[in-house]
């Protein structure tokens, strides 16, 4: 039973959400929709498995959503933040390139925690050295980069960390 | 009432929107200049999709679901551009402004 569950359904969440974007595409909750995403949702994931060869597993739901709601809420602070940076004097800004040796090792963590730099307060993450080691990030406004880098490790990497890696 | 709010929502994401702008024209090198537009424009782009959602469900019947779609599309995609055009720009070393701090690998 278990076997068969794996080889019809390979990346449960994966279906989940395409299934869910596809009736939110067609804004609709119309049973023939309903069917077509639900076949699409077994199809895609089965037909792209060579794209997915790692299982993706996710852990502590409570982390999963304070992590959302912290990156919303940084993602919201950053903005006023840059914008008072961009209208302020330019000539003041100090960038930076800061290297942050990542202890996170999963690939999709990676990904995310990538992201989620580039998305909130003044910094966009550039290059991930080739061993998935170290991440180049670039920084609008840095005044210690130590600082940045311990806040950022703290804030986003471990619980990123807590949700890929127990499994 | 809603209408305000409506307003209200679409001149901040306007404004944003702009800002975002502004520093892509202002900013002095490359790496810089990504800020503006991976970040104000989040914001910007966010609060027209939320006045959009609000718009469509109070006036239409039913809920408008597409705005969500976007905002996830959105939150997807520019920050994977933004890594990629930083990328390309440090493998040709895009000129950068003398002041860069470079921390010690």
């Amino acid at each position: 039973m278990k076997q068969f569950f794996k080889s019809f359904l390979p990346h449960p969440i994966l279906s989940l959400v395409l299934w869910g974007v596809w009736l939110l595409l067609n804004n609709t909750l119309a049973p023939g929709h309903i069917v077509l995403g639900a076949i699409l949702a077994l199809l895609i994931p089965k037909l792209t498995a060579s794209f997915w060869p790692e299982k993706v597993c996710l852990s502590h739901p409570v982390t999963i959503l304070k992590f959302t709601a912290i990156v919303l809420w940084d993602i919201m602070v950053a903005n006023i933040i840059v914008a008072k940076l961009i209208l302020g004097r330019t000539q003041h800004l100090q960038p930076a390139f800061l290297t942050i040796e990542l202890d996170i090792q999963h690939p999709l963590g990676i990904s995310l925690l990538a992201n989620t730099i580039s998305l909130t307060p003044g910094t966009v993450s550039c290059d991930l050295s080739e061993d998935r080691r170290c991440l180049l990030v670039h920084g609008l406004h840095v005044e210690d980069a130590d600082e940045t880098i311990n806040e950022i490790k703290q804030r986003y990497e471990r619980p990123l960390m807590e949700i890929f890696e127990s499994c | 009432m809603l209408e305000w709010i409506l307003s209200a929502l679409i001149i901040i994401g306007a404004v944003f929107t702009l800002i975002g702008s502004i520093g892509l024209f202002k900013l002095p090198d490359f790496y810089m200049r990504l800020h503006g537009p991976t970040k104000a424009t989040t914001l910007g782009v966010g609060a027209i999709l939320i006045a959009s959602a609000l718009y469509f469900g109070f006036k239409e019947d039913g809920i408008s679901l597409h705005e969500v779609l976007i905002t996830l599309f959105l939150f997807i995609t520019a920050p994977v551009s933004a890594h990629l055009m930083a990328k390309a720009a440090l493998h040709i070393e895009t000129r950068r402004i003398q002041r860069t701090r470079q921390h010690p690998k």
